[in-house]
Order: structure tokens, then C-alpha cells, then sequence
């Protein structure tokens, strides 16, 4: 019987995406609403996503010298244990599960909150296809969401040169020199069609949650806590898939 | 006129219209009344072409609905004007955004000609200093107004309003029960209320629907309903010690 309910919510999910596309907002309005998307999911987020990059990439700097107790060992290890942990995994998959929390119940809050509030319904009546007017310029506004992950990247990065060299664990040369060794361009594609791929993923499961609840502003707050949840998991198994698919030979 | 004919809604195994004809008149306000859970809300809905019904037609000056194509369904959606209960403003936009905002989407209007549209609405429902303002910051009252004035601007010939008073102050409620009414005949417009306010049958009842369990139970008008033998009508409208003391007036002048 659960099964049966996931499955319903699957194809209801794929439906809604067929319905985004159809009978577009006319292209002014339509402007003025993705701009107010970037304004609210992509500029709003940088603050918190620069915040966290940076520590996290000094602590994962720290640690890895920390776990280098052997003197053989170069030190250069540091800056590319960093290089590879934040490009790899933490900035495209764990930003992303920050922002699944972050943009995602925003996301379901608003739409959910348009939803109990009949504001979707009196779109509906008036002719506009809702989905499109809601969900269409989240998805376009999150086309700039490698940006994103690119800025995280770039100060994981710096935190973790930052923490190595002014933490005295090594100096600024053998970081940098840890940056270019075995440095594979592919890995910086592999980061970014992943974070493509969440990038719709965050736009459209949060959307799926807060368009289709039911009940009042207690259901809005639970829609956002499953969403938030959903949106994780897409994410991670997504993440296995596409490393699996990319980077396996 | 809005004719409907026999349509019958369910839900799951729970049949909600189970059959209900009726004509709506053009420059009439049409009230459907009845108790919570008659079905007022669904017919509703049915009209509005957010529920689809499970048989019988709808037809709108002639075009039945269900025999629409997309782009004819579409056309007609914007002939429609709707007061939702909560007035469902949308909160991201300032009163003469939400007002302006059928005019943005359906028509090649010029910013300068919205703007001119806009402000005659809002003189219309007599709305004062609340152009730049957000739906939060106005009254409920107020809010409605702004409700009627985003449904008439495109010049609606179908106005749809889902309990117009509810929330609102007894003398609110007869403003804005006023307001809908010279509307309704200034602009020929068939006005559809779904309400359970006996103040608005007795304001402003041109035409009375009153359901019970999903079926048509009576129709008349606002004068009618007072002398009616119906028993459930009777129930529903006497249901209070006021208006039991209006019908003796009534009756009692009447005889």
C-alpha cells in the first residue's frame, strides 16, 4: 500500500514537471519573476553559503594535518586532501543538502502558503497555469546555481589555505603545490553536473511539496520538514548514481 | 445567464451534487445558500471549472462548457471575475499590483493604460490610500475591496464571490454586499454568491439557490423566501430569534 502511495507521488511528481512546461507566462511577467527568483534563492543564499564553505574547508584542513603524524608524509597532502574533499563531495553535494534545507523550505513555505491561502486556486480561475508561474522561473533562477557551488569551491578552498598556513601546519608553497598535484580537469565537470542536476532537483521537489499540500499553515510547516527530507534523499542517491555513471570506469 | 443542467460531482463514494439545474440570471446577484456541507462550495467550484462534474452541462451564455476546447476554456476563464473567501491576495504584491495584475497577464495594455484602469477600480470600490500598500497592512474589509476590484478590472461578464462577508463586520458586510450589487447591475454582469449570511439574502437577493444534501431544494427570491412553506428553507433561514421576528413582520404586513 506504501509502495502504491510512493509510486502515485512519483508519477504525480513527473506530471507536474510535464505541466511547468506547458501554456508559458507571458515573457514580461515572466522576466520580473525570475529576476525576483535569483533575487530570493541565489543572491540570498551566498551569505550563508560563503560562510560555511570557508570553515568547513579550515576544518577539513586541520584534521587532515592533524591525521599526518607520519613524517614521511609530505605535507603538500594537506592541500590536496582539501582540493579534493571540497571539489568532490562537500561544495556540489553537501552545499546542496544545505540548500535543500535553506532555498527547498522556502520554497515549499511559500508555494504551500499560496496553496492555503486559495491564491494558486484564484490563479487557476483566472486562466494562468500556476505551475508555470510558480515553479518555471525557480527553475531558471537555478540555472545560476553552479555559480553557487563555484564561489563555495573557491572559498572552501581559501579557508583551507588560510587554516594550513596561518595554523603553522604548512606553508603557503606546499598547499599550493598540493592544489596541482594530480589535479584531473574532469573532476571539476563532474562537480558541476552534479550540481546541475540538484539544482533541478532543489528547484522542483520542494515546488512538488508546497504545491500539491492539503490543510492549513500546520500542513505548510510539515510539507516543508518532508520536503526538506525528500530533497536529501533525491540528492544522495543521485550523488551515488552520477558518481557510479562518472567517475567508475 | 449561466444555465446548469443536471451536473452531479462525487468524491470517492461520497456523492456531493447529485444533480442540481438551475438558470443564473445576467445582471442579477444569484445567491447560493445552505447549510455547511450542502454542497454550495462544490457547485461552486463546478462553475468555475477547478472541479470537473461527473456529468451534466454548464453553459455560459450558450457555450457549454465541458464542449470547449483549451484556448476556448482559456478565453472564457478571463470573461471570469473571483472573490475568494479570504480574498487571496497575493501577499508579494503591493494593492494596485494585485489589481493590475489580469490586466498584465491577458491584456497588451500600456503600463500608462493599466495604471488609468487601476485607479479607476480603486476609485469604483472607494479604496483610500492603499495603492502602494501590501495585503498585510490593510484591513479585512478593505482587503475585500481590493478582492472585487482585481475581479472586475478586465470588465468580467461572470463574477463569482465565495462567502464575501465572512470576517467582516456587520456594516462592512453590507458595504461590500452594496458594493457587489451596484456592480453587478452598472456592468450587466451574472453575479454568483455562495454565502450563508442571511443579512446579504435579505440586502441583496435577486435571485435565491437554496441546497440541501447536494439537490436544489428551493428558488425564489429575496421576498419570496420570507413567505415560503419550505421546511428546510424555513430551518435554515429561521434558525435565529431575529429573523423569526422579521418573517412575523413580514407576514403579518403581507396579510
Amino acid at each position: 500500500m506504501m509502495l502504491v502511495r510512493y509510486l502515485s507521488q512519483i508519477g504525480r511528481y513527473f506530471l507536474m514537471l510535464k505541466e511547468i512546461f506547458k501554456k508559458p507566462t507571458k515573457w514580461s511577467v515572466m522576466r520580473s519573476l525570475i529576476f525576483k527568483e535569483v533575487d530570493d534563492l541565489i543572491i540570498d543564499s551566498l551569505g550563508i553559503v560563503a560562510f560555511i564553505s570557508f570553515f568547513v574547508g579550515g576544518v577539513v584542513s586541520i584534521q587532515t594535518a592533524l591525521n599526518l603524524t607520519n613524517p614521511l608524509i609530505p605535507k603538500y597532502l594537506i592541500g590536496f586532501a582539501t582540493r579534493q574533499s571540497v571539489i568532490l563531495e562537500f561544495a556540489p553535494t553537501f552545499i546542496s543538502i544545505i540548500m535543500a534545507g535553506k532555498m527547498g523550505s522556502f520554497i515549499t513555505s511559500s508555494i504551500g502558503t499560496m496553496r492555503v491561502t486559495e491564491q494558486i486556486d484564484a490563479l487557476e480561475v483566472m486562466g494562468v497555469n500556476s505551475l508555470n508561474y510558480l515553479v518555471f522561473p525557480k527553475l531558471i533562477a537555478l540555472l545560476l546555481y553552479p555559480f553557487v557551488i563555484g564561489i563555495s569551491m573557491f572559498l572552501g578552498i581559501l579557508g583551507g589555505w588560510m587554516a594550513a598556513v596561518y595554523g603553522g601546519f604548512a606553508s603557503a608553497d606546499e598547499f599550493v603545490n598540493g592544489l596541482q598535484v594530480e589535479f584531473i580537469p574532469f573532476h571539476i565537470a563532474y562537480a558541476f553536473i552534479k550540481t546541475f542536476v540538484f539544482a533541478l532537483i532543489l528547484a522542483t521537489i520542494p515546488s512538488f511539496h508546497g504545491y500539491y499540500m492539503k490543510g492549513g499553515a500546520l500542513e505548510v510547516g510539515k510539507a516543508s520538514t518532508v520536503a526538506f527530507v525528500w530533497t536529501s534523499v533525491v540528492i544522495i542517491l543521485v550523488n551515488y548514481i552520477l558518481t557510479q555513471l562518472l567517475l567508475t570506469k | 445567464m449561466i444555465e446548469v443542467k443536471n451536473i452531479k460531482k462525487s468524491f470517492g463514494d461520497q456523492m456531493v451534487l447529485k444533480g442540481v439545474s438551475t438558470v443564473l440570471d445576467t445582471g442579477k446577484t444569484n445567491l447560493i445558500i445552505g447549510q455547511s456541507g450542502s454542497g454550495k462550495t462544490v457547485f461552486l467550484k463546478s462553475l468555475l471549472g477547478i472541479h470537473t462534474p461527473d456529468s451534466g452541462t454548464i453553459s455560459f451564455d450558450g457555450r457549454i462548457y465541458s464542449d470547449l476546447n483549451a484556448d476556448e476554456k482559456r478565453e472564457l476563464r478571463t470573461e471570469i471575475g473571483m472573490v475568494f473567501q479570504g480574498s487571496a491576495l497575493f501577499d508579494s504584491m503591493t494593492v494596485e499590483e494585485n489589481i493590475g495584475f489580469p490586466l498584465k497577464m491577458f491584456t497588451s495594455k500600456t503600463q500608462k493604460q493599466i495604471k488609468e484602469r487601476v485607479d479607476f477600480v480603486i476609485d469604483r470600490v472607494k479604496l483610500i490610500d492603499a495603492h502602494k500598500k501590501k495585503p498585510s497592512e490593510i484591513s479585512g474589509g478593505m482587503q475585500k475591496r481590493v478582492a472585487i476590484a482585481r475581479a472586475i478590472v478586465n470588465n468580467p461578464k461572470y463574477l463569482f464571490c465565495d462567502e464575501p462577508n465572512s470576517g467582516l463586520d456587520p456594516k462592512t458586510a453590507i458595504v461590500i454586499d452594496n458594493l457587489i450589487q451596484e456592480i453587478t447591475s452598472e456592468y450587466n454582469i451574472t453575479t454568483v454568491i455562495n454565502t450563508h449570511d442571511m443579512n446579504s439574502v435579505m440586502e441583496i437577493g435577486d435571485k435565491i439557490v437554496f441546497l440541501k444534501n447536494g439537490l436544489k431544494e428551493w428558488e425564489g427570491d429575496k421576498t419570496q423566501i420570507f413567505k415560503t412553506d419550505n421546511e428546510a428553507v424555513t430551518d435554515f433561514v429561521y434558525s435565529s430569534e431575529l429573523f423569526k421576528k422579521v418573517r412575523e413582520a413580514v407576514l403579518k404586513e403581507g396579510n
